[in-house]
């Protein structure tokens, strides 16, 4: 049985279809978190977003975020979900889904695969505002 | 050798292009890549880090390029 899914893609995101690739007979609970795009930065204003990933990259870094919970966490099965392209308020940038046979270990795992990807996974997210644009983290 | 750089994110409008070529001399080491960069571009001395992947993982800088590697700029993650 395959554990682990992982997408990378300019259309919309399905959070059912990362809770039915972990669901398992084996598992007790699944964790799931959903990213959306937050409507301000430091109180300004933001009118949307956009995702620009290095994908070939990209993919193996998120395959190894995934292999690692894998290994260091008692978890069933893993979906990592990204989105790219131009992205409005509200909507879904990152979708991420774990099956454990405890709560614990699910919540933990879900937990650092997220801490992880935001550190590690070449995607870029450049913030529009009204009176113009940034590249996040960018700069200190 | 001459090799081949992709550029991503702010390093993209940086450098003012998807890719760029460069002559450099041999033997390069991800670090001597980054000092002539720098050079050539110092706004990537501005940025909060500036990571090379090579062959789509993250390279020390101690890693030698060889000729037709896959190089690209990695400035500052922000996924999620």
């Amino acid at each position: 049985m395959k554990v682990i899914d992982i997408i990378l893609t300019n259309e919309k995101l399905s959070l059912e279809k990362a809770v039915d690739f972990v669901r398992a007979e084996q598992a007790g609970g699944i964790v799931t978190f959903v990213g959306t795009v937050r409507n301000q930065t430091k109180g300004k204003k933001v009118i949307r977003l956009e995702f620009e990933a290095y994908e070939k990259m990209a993919l193996s870094e998120m395959r190894k975020i995934a292999e690692q919970i894998l290994f260091d966490f008692e978890i069933n099965s893993v979906a990592i979900y990204h989105r790219t392209g131009n992205l409005s308020i509200g909507e879904i940038p990152v979708v991420i889904a774990v099956s454990a046979p405890h709560r614990k270990a699910a919540f933990a795992a879900c937990e650092f695969a997220m801490d992880r990807l935001k550190k590690t996974v070449p995607i870029w997210k450049k913030e529009f505002f009204e009176d113009g644009a940034v590249w996040v983290s960018a700069h200190p | 050798m001459e090799i081949e750089i992709l550029a991503f994110g702010i390093t993209k409008d940086i450098i003012g292009n998807k890719s760029l070529k460069l002559k450099v001399e041999t033997p390069c080491r991800v670090r001597d890549l980054k000092i002539l960069l720098k050079k050539d571009y110092p706004k990537l001395e501005l940025l909060t880090s500036l990571m090379i992947a090579v062959n789509e993982n993250y390279g020390d800088l101690d890693l030698l390029l060889q000729e037709g590697d896959e190089i690209a700029l990695i400035p500052p993650v922000a996924g999620g």
